[in-house]
């Protein structure tokens, strides 16, 4: 694992102008290293949905991502509420945004299946009343 | 067709011309909720909509549009339009309906006119 690039961000809570920052960076940086497009749309994707759902729902949290030649690993880290039903919190449609988020497009239950359509990985360890961390890899 | 030849039509305002615009365009695309588009938006298309905060540029970034088209007199705000202009989005509005406006850059990009005869 010489040879991984890790990048690190800081993701602020209830801060809707400043959401997809480290998305977007993380997506330049992936061009910048030459990764094929098609890959490059996945992380940016699947990272935005996550950075989206801890503005929203943790109180902000931490993404670490990992990028080697193989794959690239995106760990999303909170210490918000936890999610009681995975299972249900999956479903397509199923959303516990409050109607001031969906006012601004966003509460269409789609964040989880969009991050599992986009990665060929995903793991979720979550505790309700502690946190959930997210794990994402989209092989390279 | 690219988008720079789209913004060239004079159908729509230019509200800003970003980076890649010559890009081809697609596909044209409708949906206001983000969470829709951000996970169905194809890459490279012309997404029409009426939701013209932060977060469409966001999405439309992230998902890799050709560009946005903001339909029904839609306006970005002061700090969507500095973001559209930082992040090279080139973003187009229209005073028509999301329906029409879509139709007619369909039309322009497939090369056909459902509305003329000949």
């Amino acid at each position: 694992m010489d040879d991984a690039i890790v990048l690190k961000y800081e993701v602020s809570p209830d801060d809707f102008t400043r959401a997809g920052e480290a998305s977007s960076d993380v997506k330049g940086k992936l061009k910048q290293m030459g990764v094929p497009p098609d890959a490059v749309r996945k992380v940016a994707i699947a990272m935005y949905e996550g950075e989206i759902n801890m503005v929203i729902h943790a109180k902000g949290g931490e993404i670490t991502v990992t990028i080697t030649p193989e794959k690239i690993t995106m760990v999303l880290a909170d210490v918000g509420p936890g999610i009681p039903d995975v299972e249900l919190a999956m479903q397509a449609g199923y959303s516990t945004a409050p109607d001031a988020i969906r006012s601004l497009g966003f509460g269409a239950g789609m964040g989880l299946p969009n991050m599992k359509k986009y990665t060929d990985e995903m793991k979720i360890d979550t505790t309700v009343g502690v946190g959930t961390t997210i794990t994402m890899v989209v092989n390279l | 067709m690219t988008v720079k030849e789209l913004a060239d039509t004079k159908k729509y305002q230019v509200v800003n011309l970003g980076d890649g615009t010559e890009r081809s365009i697609g596909k044209v695309f409708c949906c206001d909720l983000l969470s829709i588009a951000m996970g169905r938006a194809p890459a490279g298309c012309a997404w029409v909509t009426v939701m013209g905060n932060m977060n469409t540029l966001a999405v439309a970034s992230l998902a890799d549009a050709a560009c946005v088209i903001l339909a029904e007199g839609m306006e970005l705000d002061g700090a969507a339009k500095k973001k559209a202009a930082e992040q090279g989005i080139t973003v187009l509005a229209s005073e028509r309906p999301v329906f029409d406006t879509a139709l007619e850059i369909y039309e322009m990009i497939s090369g056909t006119a459902s509305g003329k005869k000949d």
